[in-house]
């Protein structure tokens, strides 16, 4: 494993650096969030990162992908990171796109993760309910046989990418317990679909996440993504992958937080001289900069790992995210404290990066929950 | 067979053959040796065992040939170390003339300067000491005041040095002495190198918290060098100084680093699961104590991470590109780290943790009282977390002074 970036990867990186970072990105996000935008992100912007190729990044070309792995998603979500661009990469990409494309039938892939690459069609993974915390095997939605089918009912929460998302995985129990890893199907149900309703949910990082209500929807066999009862394994991968690929964004949130901070301590005077020469301000910042370096070791790493399939790839993958979750509050909390009476204002732009560290680390297991896997793995 | 492969066949036939019958017995892979004129030999052989691989120049083996070095590439020394490893085979020669002043002499030396003195480092002859801090010049070294004044062919050198590392054992010192009194304190500083061999010189060793004295205060009165030992010239030496801590810094972050790596891979477990088992039981295959455990795995993980970014450090470094600003993070990341490790392992062990000498302490855990001791020294000895941080903060961050 090299830890280090290739020609075709340092153009990857600047390239999506310049598309994210080219128009101003956080009056971006901000305007959607004050005219109340009912997706919460551009359309347009999506079709111009399908255009760019990114959305094709994670599939074979057989799919209609370009063959390549974490290693590169990752520099895509770092761009989108530093800008906070809250377009459904990781929803409709690596969770629900993914699942398809390792799941999924030649029809399922015919008529939805084509479409989801294009950028026509947006995807969600319904996995998460409200008191499940991070264990994959508690799922929101229960499915009973019926009519050679399924019917689901259940509610599943803050589904990232969900509202007016055109189809969704859902992950849902089909036998055993609340909390077995065995019983658990993937299914892809469409948002057409009778007795599924979708509510917008507002979250402090005004990104869209969705309720959505499985009440008495009828799937059929033929829309079970891997095995009927195997879906732990095939959810566990998608959300290792997808994890990474948050720390990958995580990495750059907290990269720009850290840049913005650091410019306004040269900048910013008191007592007559830049507060950046303050000792005390000095040796935090230079803290910050250190946590920064091992978070960029730890994504890439865990992407590295798990392009090879290595035997240690589920526990970099908590590594990363325990790190990255921990630092990037970190920093943002240090960016707005330095920033001092400005950094609480809504009218500046720092405050949303401490939003976005908060939502990120409660996405796919706090450091808590990934230390405690990260042990586990380790067999203590 | 490709140039690689040859070399690896020549230098095993070597190690498996050649080293073997000379030596009958082979030193073991503990136990370092420094050399020197009075050389402690932590086993029999282990001056054969160095002259041996000297003569080879795998003492010092990506140094040029002319100064006996191994004239070795990256690769081939990879190769080589591999080798060690793979046979239990020890370093042939540790020091600071390896780590510190080999390297200076070979970016500052003169020819001379080269031709005298790199032969003897490589092949364990001269055992060195390092000259630079003083009482009242610690983190601020270049206030220091122990004075060299240029007698034509030869310096006179007064004051004292405190901090010298081993400089009882130590043959020569290399060090920072003051030349010039007046103008800008960085500016009348001179690097130069002296046998300690001499009336004038008197070395006290420092007992330490640990128990041990690794440290010395170096006394001079009226000691002698001579003018052709002056590095880079007189009134210079700061900038030589510098580039040495630079080594000094690298070599102290590659031995946690390294340290930390070697310590948490898949194939060795976790040593200090290991001990929180023997400690504290287990319950369901998990550590009982789940407050404990979860320290456990944040230091075994800050210790991946940190192992992985001295390997992001290198690779970029052979790939070709020049050391990125990650490298400054490397001593003090990996001291302080150490530093936890040792706190972890003391709360694992609990009141065991106390024991200092005599009976109902077995002798894992009287050692690890050492050092825990020990390690408070890493976040001080050459440059403080704080002057770490300043670094940082100007020269990576750029904020003002």
């Amino acid at each position: 494993m090299q830890l280090i970036l290739t020609e075709d990867q340092t153009l990857l990186s600047r390239t999506a650096n310049d598309f994210v970072m080219g128009a101003p990105p956080i009056a971006r996000l901000r305007k959607l969030r004050d005219t109340r935008d009912e997706r919460g992100y551009a359309l347009d912007r999506w079709a111009k990162m399908a255009e760019l190729g990114w959305t094709a990044i994670p599939f074979t070309e057989q799919d209609g992908g370009l063959g390549m792995g974490l290693a590169e998603v990752v520099l895509v979500t770092e761009a989108m990171g530093k800008g906070l661009a809250p377009e459904p990469y990781i929803p409709s990409i690596m969770l629900a796109g993914r699942a398809i494309a390792l799941g999924g039938s030649a029809a399922h892939k015919a008529s939805w993760l084509r479409a989801a690459i294009t950028g026509e069609k947006i995807l969600a993974l319904a996995h998460t309910r409200r008191q499940g915390r991070f264990d994959l095997a508690r799922v929101p939605v229960r499915a009973t046989p019926a009519g050679g089918g399924f019917r689901l009912t259940g509610q599943a929460t803050q589904v990232w990418g969900g509202y007016l998302a055109d189809a969704y995985v859902v992950a849902a129990r089909t036998a055993g317990q609340d909390g077995d890893r065995e019983g658990i199907t993937l299914f892809l149900v469409p948002a057409q679909a009778q007795g599924l309703a979708s509510e917008r949910q507002h979250r402090v990082d005004s990104q869209n996440v969705a309720q959505l209500t499985f009440n008495d929807v009828d799937v059929r066999e033929a829309d079970v993504l891997g095995g009927t009862g195997q879906g732990h394994a095939l959810l566990g991968r998608v959300v290792d992958e997808a994890t990474v690929a948050l720390a990958g964004e995580m990495l750059g949130g907290m990269t720009e937080a850290l840049d913005r901070t650091l410019t306004y301590l040269r900048e910013r005077r008191q007592f007559g001289v830049p507060i950046g020469s303050f000792q005390a301000l000095k040796h935090r910042a230079a803290r910050l900069y250190i946590e920064l370096e091992l978070s960029r070791s730890a994504v890439m790493a865990a992407a590295r790992a798990l392009d090879a399939q290595s035997a240690d790839a589920a526990q970099l993958v908590s590594l990363a995210k325990a790190r990255l979750s921990e630092a990037y509050c970190m920093v943002a909390n240090e960016a707005v404290q330095m920033h001092g009476g400005i950094g609480m204002t809504d009218e500046h732009d720092i405050g949303f990066f401490m939003k976005r560290a908060r939502a990120c680390e409660m996405t796919f297991g706090d450091a808590a929950y990934h230390r405690d896997r990260f042990a586990a793995l380790g067999g203590y | 067979m490709t140039d690689v492969e040859s070399f690896r066949a020549e230098l095993v036939k070597f190690l498996e053959h050649e080293l073997p019958t000379q030596l009958g017995e082979l030193p073991p892979p503990t136990g370092d040796y420094w050399g020197g004129r009075k050389p402690e030999l932590p086993h029999p052989q282990s001056r054969r065992y160095c002259e041996l691989m000297a003569a080879r120049g795998l003492t010092a083996p990506t140094w040029p040939k002319e100064y006996g070095g191994g004239g070795l590439d990256k690769e081939q020394a990879k190769i080589f170390l591999a080798e060690l490893r793979r046979l239990g085979l020890p370093l042939p020669l540790v020091g600071f003339g390896l780590s510190m002043i080999g390297p200076t002499l070979l970016q500052f030396g003169t020819e001379d300067q080269k031709r005298e003195h790199l032969p003897k480092i490589v092949r364990g002859e001269i055992r060195w000491a390092q000259g630079y801090s003083e009482p009242n010049a610690g983190s601020d070294l270049a206030s220091l005041a122990a004075s060299a004044r240029i007698a034509g062919d030869e310096i006179v050198i007064n004051g004292q040095k405190i901090w010298t590392s081993y400089a009882d054992k130590a043959d020569w010192m290399f060090g920072i002495f003051r030349t010039d009194a007046g103008g800008k304190k960085q500016e009348g500083i001179t690097f130069l190198l002296l046998d300690m061999a001499q009336p004038g010189v008197e070395v006290r060793p420092i007992k330490l918290i640990s128990g041990a004295s690794p440290f010395c205060e170096t006394f001079f009165t009226d000691a002698r060098a001579h003018t052709k030992d002056i590095i880079f010239g007189i009134g210079k030496g700061w900038t030589v100084a510098k580039a040495l801590l630079g080594h000094e810094r690298t070599m102290i972050g590659d031995v946690f680093g390294a340290g930390a790596g070697a310590r948490n891979t898949v194939a060795t477990g976790n040593p200090l699961a290991e001990l929180a088992r023997e400690y504290l039981g287990d319950r369901d295959g998990r550590i009982a104590e789940p407050v404990l455990r979860d320290r456990v795995a944040q230091v075994s993980m800050d210790e991946r991470c940190f192992a992985l970014t001295t390997q992001r450090s290198a690779d970029s470094l052979k790939a070709g590109h020049k050391p990125g600003p990650e490298s400054s993070i490397f001593k003090i990341y990996g001291t302080e780290l150490n530093q936890r490790r040792h706190e972890l392992m003391l709360s694992l062990r609990g009141p065991a943790c106390l024991g200092w000498e005599g009976p109902g302490f077995d002798e894992r855990e009287l050692v690890q009282t050492r050092d825990w001791l020990r390690s408070r020294g890493n976040s001080i000895e050459g440059g403080t977390s704080e002057v770490q941080l300043n670094i940082i903060a100007k020269h990576v961050l750029g904020l003002p002074d």
